[in-house]
């Protein structure tokens, strides 16, 4: 044993699998089984166990095409995600690059841990703590109508802002981590190079900065979006009534109308787009690791 | 220059407003946790009443224990399986290992809602059912892949050479795991546990599928209440969760650099 000398070339598989089984197994029986499964039970009229009859059936899936409310719920799903993922870019690429670009040493590494520390904590907690500030006679509604001279009502609870508040909160520190990991690995003196040669800020910024740190956005973006689209409980907590969307109703499927195939059936859907989304962003996520 | 000075003043300026969009409503909801008004009313009257009637809550109790044993559970089972996953993703070339390490990525990326159903379904189908040893299946599977991609990064770092070094001197390969390689990777397993405990402890959506009235979680408990009701014993206990899951991740940063400098 001692004799050979690269770790490298030691019988790879016989000596790797004893210590790679335990994991394995328990991700295949926990996530791959399960996902498999999931797929097979979309086909089915009922669960086999509940003693009840079963056949095959494309009827689950006929369900989505035929019935406009489910296409428009995933619609709605694509386009609150596709919202709240700008929002987060539009409020964390700045503060990104201030973060990389503009602050230096220990208060860098201070303010990186507090903007990243929140998404670390509850989701659910978070949620329900902007239920605080949103509702009638919540802070906001306090507030303003403590410093305005006119009487306002502010009652943006349950509503579809709501949501995409609640939603832009809990996944902005994603879009400020990954922009600046790509920004910090931009060379300062590509900047300046491109300000002495004449080109405006606006220039450096459009030329230079963007493209560069493109695959820290196209990865933010991805990891937004994603789950995003697959929230059931924000729009729950904040939406109220207005707040069904394609999420939600996976979940009603499961624990309140209790029919699985179709909520299989659905959720089955929802993984075929976000396995495409991921496809996209893939090849600019390999170009940049 | 001075536009230069200007610009970085917005600069701090804008890092400040953000911080207060994502602190104010999480010190809002914690400061309503010592208001007296049930309704939430102001002005603002100092009490500790809601902490002392969440110590009468048997149901939120019993949801917090099981919540802190599953998270130290799994914390124990994905760290040991995890890490002994990285070290042969790490000491062994074979093939497939690409295949391997890319299996890690979907249990991360897919997401909750259709991993929690799909594992309803599942163990609905084999009859391992719902509850507490399925909630705990689940949250190891969702933790193991972080353990992993935390202390192969560590392991980027190990020199294989210190290896061979303790292998010719005499050490068989348990020692030179125990007592090279481990000591070395023993940050990044550190932070690998506390991130698995993170994961587990305030996962809701999976624990929400598999879990039945009396084999509950903290946060599952939370949302019940949430969806009946506000009020500031919720906020009590929100404030608890928060305060040590941020502690625990001040904790983690001490031991892993999220930000790839150093």
């Amino acid at each position: 044993m001692a004799a050979q000398s690269a770790t490298a070339s030691r019988s790879g598989l016989r000596s790797a699998l004893p210590l790679l089984a335990p994991a394995y197994i328990w991700l295949t029986v926990a996530i791959f089984l399960p996902l498999s499964a999931m797929v097979f039970f979309s086909f089915m009229t009922d669960l086999p166990l509940s003693g009840k009859p079963w056949a095959f059936t494309l009827g689950n899936y006929a369900a989505f095409f035929s019935q406009s409310l489910y296409l428009t719920l995933l619609l709605a799903s694509l386009r609150l995600g596709l919202e709240v993922t700008l929002w987060c870019i539009v409020i964390g690429y700045p503060a990104a690059y201030v973060l990389a670009k503009v602050l230096k040493g220990r208060s860098r590494e201070a303010i990186f841990l507090l903007v990243i520390l929140p998404f670390w904590s509850n989701g659910l907690v978070r949620i329900f703590s902007w239920a605080m500030v949103l509702r009638e006679g919540g802070i906001l509604d306090t507030a303003l109508n403590a410093v305005l001279p006119f009487k306002i009502n502010i009652d943006l609870m349950y509503s579809y802002p709501a949501v995409i508040i609640g939603l832009v909160h809990s996944y902005v520190p994603y879009m400020v981590l990954t922009c600046y990991l790509t920004l910090q690995a931009i060379d300062d003196s590509l900047i300046e190079a491109g300000r002495s040669l004449g080109a405006t800020r606006l220039q450096v910024l459009k030329r230079v900065i963007i493209p560069l740190s493109m695959p820290g956005l196209v990865a933010g973006a991805a990891l937004i979006f994603v789950p995003v689209v697959g929230s059931f409980m924000e729009p729950r907590i904040l939406g109220g009534r207005t707040g069904t969307f394609y999420g939600t109703v996976i979940e009603d499927q499961f624990v309140a109308v209790f029919n699985w195939p179709l909520g299989a059936a659905l959720s089955f859907i929802l993984l075929a787009v976000v396995l495409v989304i991921l496809a996209i962003a893939s090849p600019v996520l390999r170009r940049a690791a | 220059m001075a536009t230069t000075r200007i610009l970085e003043g917005l600069g701090r300026l804008y890092i400040g407003l953000l911080l207060a969009f994502l602190y104010l409503p999480i010190i809002i909801m914690a400061l309503m946790s010592f208001n007296v008004s049930p309704f939430y009313q102001l002005p603002f009257e100092w009490t500790t009443e809601w902490y002392a009637s969440l110590w009468q809550n048997d149901q939120l109790i019993a949801a917090t224990w099981n919540s802190l044993e599953i998270a130290i559970l799994t914390t124990i089972i994905s760290v040991v399986l995890g890490s002994a996953a990285s070290l042969a993703l790490f000491r062994y070339e074979f093939l497939g290992k690409k295949v391997l390490q890319a299996l890690l990525f979907p249990p991360i990326a897919i997401p909750w809602l259709i991993t929690g159903t799909a594992m309803l379904i599942f163990f609905f189908g084999v009859g391992i059912g719902r509850g507490l040893f399925a909630i705990l299946l689940g949250h190891v599977a969702l933790a193991l892949p972080y353990v992993i991609v935390v202390v192969s990064a560590r392991l980027q770092t190990f020199a294989p050479e210190l290896e061979e070094a303790a292998r010719s001197l005499g050490a068989n390969q348990w020692q030179v795991t125990v007592r090279v390689t481990l000591p070395w990777i023993m940050p990044g397993v550190i932070a690998g546990g506390l991130f698995a405990f993170a994961v587990s402890f305030d996962q809701f959506v999976v624990s929400y599928f598999l879990s039945t009235p009396g084999q509950t979680t903290l946060p599952v408990e939370i949302y019940a209440a949430i969806r009946k009701g506000f009020t500031p014993e919720i906020n009590a206990v929100s404030t608890i969760i928060i305060v040590v899951s941020m502690a625990l991740m001040l904790l983690t940063a001490r031991f892993f650099k999220f930000g790839g400098e150093k």
